[in-house]
């Protein structure tokens, strides 16, 4: 056997794609066997060449089109099947939903299954992980592989044995003759050229695919495969990636935005001599065997640093949302309709709505280990959009991409805020010059200051009801938080909605559910003001107004569970009720919470949340539950206490100490109701429960206190003043 | 200038020679390559960076080598005997008590220090004992299930 194996890249004869240029490639046979497992070699080339392949194709849906079998599955000679794909697991359980989906197709139980992810030397390219399209997006793919995998290791035995394909039976990845006995399994089929090549045709994009009346191992609480590496601390994160002779690098940081260099000594970090000085115009930073010795090293140049300050807007978490209203774009405001039903109305009702920013804060901040070797780039990198983070780092060499690899090893939480890879560039520029592996792995501090926010956003509304207390007019606008679930899903004959830019003074993007949770915030907590209005019930005159029979389904569905009318005529000013519910990325949700308060001290405390939720055939029920949960509590510290403070460009409360997420003190009792339907395709489940919990929240505060607190966070002292 | 510490981990005497200030968490994760314990804010607020240090809970992340000399430390990697999981790391696997899993053997420490004090803890004392240690994922809800029935198996 040859230790290596160096080939032209070959092009699937189906692929009717443009091909990149042909260009040669050596990887080590261990390498494969190591990543993929032992098979037939042909194979390799195959799934490599559809790995490597880049340019933007595949775009995130990671849909079947052309793509071969081979770039999704490998037959491994164990009987264990090698699958890829180009997502990345950060907690929300796409690496199990994946095997899954490829073990139902196969007929194989879960455990046979391998999956490689986000290694993009061996996966394809299916775009970012984000916006909850993985179980939409990637899951049928992943079942379509397999399935035309199935059918075609099933049409060769039935030619071999010269019998009827339908007649065959696919069980435990054996293939059965009933009528003779013969048996071919997917280990012995491992072995078949004639199979490796079969397995360069296309994915049938058409294929029938298992019903959920028939799954076995999909719908099922399988548990992550490599769980028990998270229990004993085996698992490496990007993080605890170590590489042979790696440093620790630190990175110069401004002290406040924008803020530009001027000059630096660097006299005192250069004299230590296990540093590594790296000051490449605005770069300055430093590599070392220790992170200690590299934090010294930084900390002796940082102090004599000196800084041309820009100038900032005048702008701070205190002034931010007349700030965002002087700066809203709102030129492009459309419709005339909601102003006729305005004045039509018997009564007409505006309010305004504030979020704050808030940071995603996962456990684990950015990370990257890089590693030059043989002019090859190799970064181990906490991204969740690899193929993204491997051209950047492709363009910031001048490298064509297919010099760069960028492996995400399972990391520690995202929630939309790791869209980009800038620990794992910093880590390639130092590795560079240091000559060595090099780890940087940002400080809390700096994630709190460097990485992105979810935005801060006012939300204009306004309200009419006619004489009978029906809702006819609305009029809704979103300012710089973006248009997601902004629509309101009630039947209003005269609507508007919209979403207006504004300027952002902070560096502002994607979080869990984003636009969703201000805009469901802002629209349920209206809805209520426009019930209390109306003297309605708040569930009555939701119900009264919504067609959507999702919804219904899930509002109906908690206000049984939680026993709302019984309880909403409980409410005093100490214990409130409220509900609210929404839809946002083809899921529904709706929650009903209590919240006990205590006005001398300014205190609300969310006592119990119960919360239905909906997202088509549940993939996995576990690990669905675990994301639901998961959701209520991060939308807890959103709608009560987390905030980004600062000012003048800086940070102010850029620690935990400063900025309070939820622990397990504030957790209330969690009741969630998953509802099963099962006659639609699965939509993805990881942020949808988000949106629903603060407006829920508010309208318990508002039915105990006949107080309405439009900003997030709600914050209790107000109770004290109103 | 550096010091010659030496400490007991995981039942191994190792002998280290840093400086007083540098935090033990570094060693251990940089030096004694045991990654299970974590970063996650090096201010002694989130629990990640959790060890046993002589049977009691410390951070890590602001635990200086000074104090670590003559300690016996139980890091993640120290807790399952022989291949056979601690009962803990059972409980958390049983109830699913993970998702991204990074605070996971933070949780796991704090859960062996609660219980070696309360072997009964009532769920108010799970929340009070593990109330230092963040998790973004997972809505607690499942680990405070884990410490339960941790303590149960452990009581057994
Ligand atoms: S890393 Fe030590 S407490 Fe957070
Ligand atoms: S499981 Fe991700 S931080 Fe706890």
């Amino acid at each position: 056997m040859t230790d290596s194996i160096s080939t032209k890249r070959v092009e699937p004869e189906s692929s009717k794609r443009s091909v990149p240029p042909s260009r040669e490639f050596t990887i080590s046979r261990r390498t494969f066997v190591q990543t993929l497992g032992a098979g037939i070699l042909i194979t390799v080339t195959d799934a490599l060449s559809w790995g490597q392949r880049r340019g933007g194709r595949g775009g995130g849906g990671g849909g079947g089109g052309a793509m071969p079998v081979v770039a999704r599955l490998h037959l491994n000679e164990d009987g264990t099947i090698s699958v890829m794909s180009g997502k990345v697991e950060e907690g929300q359980g796409a690496r199990t939903e994946l095997s899954q989906a490829a073990a139902e197709e196969l007929r194989v139980p879960f455990d046979r299954i391998r999956i490689v992810m986000a290694d993009t030397d061996f996966v394809p390219d299916d775009g970012g992980t984000s916006g909850s399209r993985t179980t939409p997006g990637n899951v049928p793919p992943m079942r379509q592989a397999a399935a035309t995998a199935r059918e075609l290791l099933t049409r060769f035995a039935a030619k071999q044995w010269q019998a009827d394909v339908n007649s065959l039976e696919v069980r435990d990845g054996t293939i059965t003759n009933k009528a003779t006995n013969q048996k071919l399994t997917y280990a012995d089929l491992a072995k078949s050229r004639e199979i490796a090549e079969a397995f360069k045709q296309p994915i049938e994009s058409n294929i029938t695919l298992t019903a959920v009346s028939d799954w076995k191992v999909m719908g099922s609480s399988v548990p992550r495969a490599n769980n028990r590496d998270l229990v004993t601390g085996a698992h490496q994160f990007p993080s605890d990636v170590a590489r042979p002779n790696m440093f620790y690098g630190r990175v110069l940081r401004p002290p406040s935005y924008k803020a530009t260099l001027e000059s630096i000594d660097l006299s005192e970090a250069k004299a230590m001599k296990d540093a590594v000085v790296v000051h490449e115009g605005e770069f300055v930073g430093f590599a070392a065997p220790s992170l200690f010795r590299a934090t010294q090293a930084l900390e002796a140049a940082a102090k004599t640093a000196s800084w041309k300050v820009a100038s900032q807007p005048s702008v701070s978490h205190k002034t931010i949302h007349s700030y965002l209203q002087e700066h809203a774009r709102m030129d492009n405001a459309r419709g005339v309709v909601t102003e006729k039903g305005l004045a039509e109305a018997a009564k007409t009702l505006s309010a305004t709505y504030t979020l704050a920013y808030i940071q995603h804060t996962p456990m684990e901040t950015r990370a990257g280990v890089a590693e030059w070797k043989d002019d090859k780039l190799t970064v181990w990198a906490g991204v969740d959009n690899p193929p993204a983070a491997q051209r950047d780092l492709a363009q910031m060499f001048g490298m064509p991409v297919e010099r760069v690899r960028v492996i995400v090893p399972d990391m520690g939480g995202g929630f939309g805020g790791k869209h980009a890879a800038p620990a794992a560039q910093e880590a390639a520029r130092l590795a560079k010059v240091a000559g060595r592996p090099v780890c940087v792995h940002w400080t809390r501090a700096e994630e709190f200051t460097w990485a992105y926010f979810r935005p801060a956003a006012v939300i204009e509304c306004k309200g009419g009801l006619d004489a009978k207390g029906s809702l006819i007019a609305w009029d809704f606008i979103n300012i710089n938080a973006g248009g997601s679930a902004i629509d309101a899903p009630y039947n209003i004959p005269n609507k508007r909605t919209q979403s207006v830019g504004s300027d952002s003074p902070l560096a502002q993007g994607a979080y869990r559910c984003l636009a969703a949770t201000g805009n469901n915030f802002a629209r349920e907590s209206f809805i209520d003001e426009l019930a209390a209005a109306a003297g309605a019930d708040p569930l009555e005159f939701r119900l009264t107004h919504l067609d959507n029979p999702r919804i219904r389904t899930v509002l109906e569905t908690v206000a049984q569970r939680f026993n709302w009318s019984e309880r909403k005529r409980k409410v005093t000013p100490e214990l409130g009720v409220g509900l609210a519910c929404g839809t946002e990325k083809n899921s529904v949700v709706a929650a009903c919470v209590e919240v006990g308060i205590d006005r001398k001290k300014g205190e609300i405390k969310v006592r119990e949340v119960c919360q239905a939720f909906e997202c088509g055939p549940i993939l996995n029920p576990a690990n669905l539950t675990s994301q639901v949960q998961g959701c209520i509590v991060m939308g807890l510290g959103g709608a009560l206490f987390e905030e980004i403070e600062f000012e003048n460009g800086k940070v102010l409360n850029a620690d935990f100490g400063g900025y309070r997420v939820p622990r397990f003190r504030d957790v209330p009792k969690i009741d969630v109701v998953l509802v099963n339907k099962t006659d639609i395709p699965s939509a993805g489940g990881g942020e949808t429960p988000i949106i629903a919990v603060a407006p829920a929240v508010g309208n318990a505060v508002f039915a105990a206190t006949g107080v309405r607190i439009r900003s997030l966070p709600m914050r209790g002292d107000v109770l004290k003043r109103a | 200038m550096d010091v010659t510490v030496t400490l007991t981990v995981n039942g191994v005497e190792r002998t280290v020679t840093t400086d007083p200030q540098r935090p033990l968490l570094d060693v251990l994760r940089e030096d004694q390559h045991l990654t299970g314990t974590k970063y996650g804010c090096g201010e002694g607020r989130c629990g990640a960076c959790t060890v046993l240090m002589d049977g009691k809970p410390v951070r890590s992340c602001v635990t200086p080598m000074s104090l670590a000399g003559k300690k016996s430390i139980t890091t993640i990697e120290g807790l399952a005997k022989g291949g056979s999981l601690h009962p803990i790391q059972e409980a958390f696997l049983e109830e699913g008590a993970m998702q991204c899993g990074y605070c996971t053997s933070g949780m796991i420490l704090s859960a062996a220090a609660l219980l070696q004090d309360k072997p009964s803890p009532t769920d108010e004392e799970i929340i009070a004992g593990m109330n230092g240690n963040i998790c973004r994922c997972n809505g607690y809800v499942k680990i405070v299930n884990a410490v339960r029935r941790a303590a149960g198996k452990m009581r057994r």
